[in-house]
């Protein structure tokens, strides 16, 4: 059942990249790039979605088999489903607005964030005291799917940005664009790098001093460019760190940072290098026909749609599962708080744009630093603010 | 004009009552540890406790009299440390009307017997087995005095060790 | 103030931007080519006055900016408090000043230094988040009701001006024949508009109450507010924790003796890979070694028969068996009891055989509770032993004598004096685990370990919590108008007979594909030219200009 269940996440991510390719020929297609008409690329890329979607449903019910209870337990987990609700966001969202170029940015996007999760440890793990509730999947589905379509206006602010964003010259905005796009190229340098040292089953260990003074062991699976503290490689024929770090920092975190980020900037510079153009420049032609108020307005309709069902899950759901499981309905607990905040920077993004009118290219920006607040809980406040939420 | 002022009355008394409740919060949120705990001026909880020889006391017979209540464990120096100043300063104030209540925290009847044939206690020795008077008067740091008067109203809470001569100042307190 | 009289003899209060009768423009809004509609363009009460401090305070707190200034601060400040762990996060046994310098450096120092281990119960903290309540009620009063009025008050035919300052606007020329409407207004009833007429022009109208969803969700989130504000007032909320070992029955804290809990059995049990059911998760095990799969409390509630004094002897009534796991507490009258902790095998008693050291020859065995010792214990005839000090929780004081740190017998130590046929003066010994210490010289006779017996101690949570009706109640009136305010929108379509043409505009506060579609859809069959988008214009005309600059 385990193994039905990877075999169809594996479909779901070639069907999500066929669709891709689809959508990028749709917006070839003159016919496509306006509103309402549909041409043949676009109707074949969202019916290809919707079957990988399919699949990816199939891959979450053989899973939820195979583990006794709903596959959103570990990071893994929770952020391949992540993935697959933002493909459901966008399918919703395609068919209220009918907008090819959407899919040609979401799709990627979901793909690259089922990759990242297939970097963490993928086996099926049994369920503490504390997640063994009902509210497990009621919180965190309803949760997950508010998050999705929260994203889905950070994409269509990107593409936003993309269009409107002047690239004759240098700016702030150029630049910020820049360091999106970075971003994004550094996840791809991250999945990479993983996988191929994964698939030589490096290995790198070492002896080190913890902040307490007491002797640890530490196992590197990527090589190790900094060092753990007082670090002694017990492996021979492994690359020896440049430096060893102090003992409060996480070493091997570190490293793999400094790798993804490394990597990204080898693959971002050889993109600028070949094409002569910053990376929003060079996909800008993609979507020159593609309606800026449009754009505008789907971002603002993922908001408006999303935000109920964010402070649904994230927050109401949550408090009442905390008040069963832990005692009390809200105790500061880190991941807690970034949902607040979260819920407080959406809050603020309603309010300015309905009364102080921030709309078109201010509101793609909120929108940008609304998705980076969500990937930020996701991902730091799991790896590194240890709290009672870090099952992972 | 009539309703310029009348908008003036009620936005004053809507910020008035906004302007309350944030007062009540930050009052509430920094005396919360007080909280926690038996105030000052409120009534003394009443209990009953057999003592060590058998004899029953409740709290209500005392009415009239100062009670120098005192919880104690064994295991908890500052305790021990004072315990002979109370016995010396119970000799002086026993016939002043005021009584040493010494509470133990639910030891076992052995540790307490040999505690009080170590320091030769004279007043009333009790063990609270299953907390019960310690929830009531929100015992949380060892030791702690509660200071009873006549009216069974708690004049003071004094928690840490005690030396004689605050001993002495406390009975004075309480003195009928 | 002045008041503002429009040409149609409306008179609107001062501030007001458009006539809310038939929207024609006042003031300096008539300069621009799209009107703005936010709030219907009616004057904000806080706008009007600025004269006592009274309406200054008023005026800062409905301000917009000063509510999203204030989002802002409160989100820095809650992401501040997650850089490092809050002091309730912290191992209970550190002193938070040393805690925070020795785990996180200087860093952790200043820190704690600024207060930011206590973070969200702070002065400022508490003092943001009351500020944000009070902006929240102040600007819903202070545009809510002149919001209602210019909305019930609005008139069907419009001035040419506002309907040209639409965003979306049309107009059709009638060149002889006349248009009917009557197929207009039927589709547009068909599409669940509210029609209203006047002198052969049309304002339809939906979704008006979606304007009113923001109001409702502050009221929720002032209710929730008000709950949060409650907690603190004497009575709502109780937490406590009990300790309970198995075979124990104790009063639960905080119900004043209204309540007892016996302890029956407290279960710890962890996945196991040998076992069936659990095999799918043999990788895991591996991986991450031990895994607790329960922690179960039987318990069973008892409540006293007639309200005692504390320490008095109390008959108990029996209610009922429960078995407390995570997730799901025992509840009963407002109360609930929480697993929270436990302790395994804490010793409850130990066994000792009073021997003779060179012949091991057994004169008897003696068993000592160590949660309540005898004084004597007498063994076979002619030998006994006296209990003459017993530490529970034993270790040397800094003079090197023994003493106990409390009164848990988690590494209990015994002082015995053996008295025997031939040495009737008896032996003294010190009994520790694993160490035997014989003071006063040399003995014949020792105290062998023969076994301990233990137990389990399971920790529990006791709540009460009355104001989670209150928050319950906050978050429900939240969702219902967050949900009416997002999933709803206000559509009104304008029709106005003018001479020889016709006019048509439209307006909604959201999702203005929506509207479009509504209106196509309503003029399909008729001769009406569809109204533009002029926003669409506008920005197409300068797109066009760069693209030819």
């Amino acid at each position: 059942m385990a193994e039905l269940s990877s075999n169809f996440l594996y479909a779901a991510f070639i069907l999500y990249l066929i669709a891709t390719f689809l959508f990028g020929g749709s917006i070839k297609d003159k016919r496509g790039a306006e509103e309402k008409k549909q041409n043949k690329w676009a109707k074949l890329g969202i019916m290809i979605t919707i079957l990988g979607f399919a699949s990816q449903i199939g891959y979450f019910n053989t899973r939820w088999i195979a583990a006794g209870h709903a596959p959103v337990s570990n990071l893994f987990e929770f952020t391949t489903f992540f993935g697959m609700m933002l493909v459901g966001a966008f399918i919703l969202i395609y068919f209220l607005y009918k907008l090819p170029a959407l899919g040609l940015f979401a799709l990627p996007i979901a793909l690259l964030i089922i990759a990242y999760a297939s970097m963490f440890p993928t086996e099926i793990s049994p369920l503490i005291p504390a997640l063994q509730s009902d509210w497990l999947h009621i919180h965190v589905t309803t949760a997950a799917a508010g998050q999705s379509i929260l994203a889905i206006s950070f994409i269509a602010a990107i593409i936003y940005l993309v269009k409107s964003v002047d690239q004759s010259q240098s700016s702030k905005r150029t630049f910020w664009l820049e360091i999106i796009m970075y971003t994004l190229v550094s996840t791809i340098g991250f999945v990479i790098i993983t996988s191929t040292f994964a698939a030589m089953d490096y290995k790198a260990n070492f002896d080190w001093v913890d902040k307490h003074d007491e002797l640890a062991k530490q196992e590197f699976n990527l090589p190790a460019l900094v060092g753990p503290h007082e670090g002694e490689l017990t492996d021979t024929e492994r690359f020896e760190p440049l430096v060893n770090m102090p003992a409060i920092i996480n070493a091997k975190k570190l490293n793999t940072v400094i790798w993804s980020m490394g990597i990204g900037l080898v693959l971002y510079g050889l993109i600028r290098l070949i094409s002569r153009k910053r990376v929003a420049a060079l996909i800008k032609p993609i979507v020159k026909n593609v309606n800026l108020n449009l754009l505008d307005e789907i971002s603002y309709r993922s908001v408006l749609i999303g935000f109920p069902i964010f402070t649904l899950g994230a927050l109401i759901f949550a408090m009442i599962w905390a008040q069963v499981a832990w005692t009390r309905f809200w105790g500061w607990d880190p991941k807690e708080v970034w949902a607040l905040v979260t819920w407080l920077f959406y809050a603020a993004f309603l309010h300015l744009r309905m009364s102080k009118g921030w709309q078109g290219e201010k509101s793609a920006w909120l929108a940008v630093i609304g998705f980076a607040i969500m990937i930020f809980n996701l991902i730091f406040v799991n790896l590194v603010i240890a709290g009672l939420h870090s099952y992972a | 004009m009539d309703k310029k002022k009348r908008r003036l009355v009620s936005r004053t008394i809507i910020l008035l009552l906004l302007g309350a409740a944030l007062v009540f919060a930050l009052y509430t949120n920094f005396t919360k540890e007080k909280n926690e705990s038996l105030r000052k001026g409120s009534d003394a909880p009443n209990f009953v406790l057999t003592d060590m020889e058998g004899k029953e006391h409740m709290l209500s017979d005392y009415k009239g009299k100062g009670v120098f209540l005192n919880f104690w464990g064994t295991y908890c120096k500052p305790c021990e440390y004072e315990m002979p100043y109370m016995e010396s300063q119970y000799k002086n104030y026993k016939d002043q009307g005021v009584e040493i209540l010494a509470v133990n925290v639910g030891e076992s009847d052995y540790a307490v017997n040999n505690f009080i044939a170590k320091h030769n206690l004279t007043f009333p020795v009790m063990i609270d087995n299953g907390s019960k008077v310690e929830n009531a008067y929100r015992v949380d740091i060892l030791p702690v005095t509660f200071l009873i008067d006549k009216k069974g109203e708690v004049v003071d809470i004094i928690t840490g060790a005690l030396t004689e001569e605050s001993i002495q100042k406390h009975m004075e307190r309480i003195k009928p | 103030m002045n008041e503002v009289k429009c040409d149609c003899g409306h008179v609107n209060p001062f501030g007001t931007k458009i006539c809310s009768k038939c929207g024609m423009v006042l003031g300096n809004e008539k300069e621009n080519k799209l009107i703005d509609m936010r709030y219907e363009g009616s004057a904000r009460r806080s706008q009007t006055y600025k004269k006592t401090i009274i309406d200054k305070i008023w005026n800062f707190f409905s301000s917009v900016k000063v509510g999203v200034t204030l989002i802002v601060i409160a989100l820095v400040a809650s992401a501040i408090g997650t850089i490092l762990p809050q002091e309730m996060y912290i191992p209970s046994t550190a002193t938070p000043a040393e805690h925070y310098e020795l785990e996180y450096g200087w860093f952790g120092k200043v820190y704690y230094e600024l207060g930011f281990h206590n973070l969200y119960s702070s002065w400022w903290y508490l003092i943001i988040i009351g500020m944000l309540g009070i902006s929240l009620l102040i600007a819903s009063i202070d545009r809510f009701f002149p919001l209602y009025r210019s909305l019930k008050k609005q008139g069907v035919t419009r001035h040419d001006g506002f309907m040209k300052r639409q965003r979306i606007y049309g107009v059709t020329k009638l060149d002889e024949q006349d248009i009917d409407l009557e197929d207009v207004k039927k589709r547009l009833k068909k599409q669940r508009y509210h029609i209203r007429e006047e002198s052969g022009n049309i304002l339809a109208e939906k979704g008006r109450f979606s304007r009113w969803g923001p109001y409702v969700n502050h009221i929720g989130l002032i209710i929730f507010l008000i709950g949060a504000l409650l907690r603190s007032v004497p009575g709502m909320y109780i937490d406590k924790v009990l300790w309970l070992r198995e075979g124990e029955t104790k009063e639960i804290p905080g119900t004043n003796g209204e309540y007892y809990l016996q302890n029956n059995g407290f279960t710890l049990e962890v996945y196991d890979k040998e076992n069936k059911e659990d095999e799918q998760y043999s990788a895991a095990i591996d991986k991450t070694g031990t895994i607790a799969k329960t922690y179960q409390s039987d318990v069973t509630l008892y409540e006293a028969q007639r309200e005692t004094i504390p320490g008095e002897k109390v008959d108990l009534n029996k209610l009922k068996d429960f078995k407390i796991k995570v997730n799901e507490p025992l509840k009963h009258d407002h109360y609930a009891l929480y697993q929270v902790d436990y302790k395994l095998d804490e010793l409850s008693t130990m066994a000792f055989n009073l021997i003779n050291k060179k012949t091991e020859e057994n004169y008897g065995s003696l068993k000592v509770d160590l949660n309540n010792p005898q004084k004597k214990y007498e063994l076979n005839k002619g030998y006994s032993v006296d209990l003459i000090s017993y530490f529970p929780d034993f270790e040397f004081d800094e003079k090197g004598q023994p003493r106990t740190i409390s009164k848990i017998p988690n590494n209990p130590a015994f002082i015995f004096k053996m008295y025997t046929p031939d040495k009737p003066d008896g032996e003294v010994s010190f009994v520790a685990i694993k160490e035997t210490v014989e003071p006063l010289g040399e003995n014949t006779y020792k105290m062998a370990f023969n076994g301990v017996e233990t137990k389990d101690v399971t920790a529990l949570t006791v709540r009460k919590d009355l104001t989670l009706w209150i928050l319950f109640t906050g978050g429900i009136i939240f969702m219902v108008g967050v949900v009416q305010g997002s999933y709803w929108n206000h559509r009104r379509i304008w029709i106005k007979r003018k001479n020889e043409e016709i006019l048509i505009s439209g307006h909604t506060n959201k999702n203005w594909h929506g509207i479009k579609r509504d209106i196509k859809h309503a003029i399909e069959s008729t001769s009406l030219c569809e109204p533009s988008d002029q926003l669409e214009e506008e920005k197409s005309s300068t797109k066009g200009e760069v693209l030819n600059g």
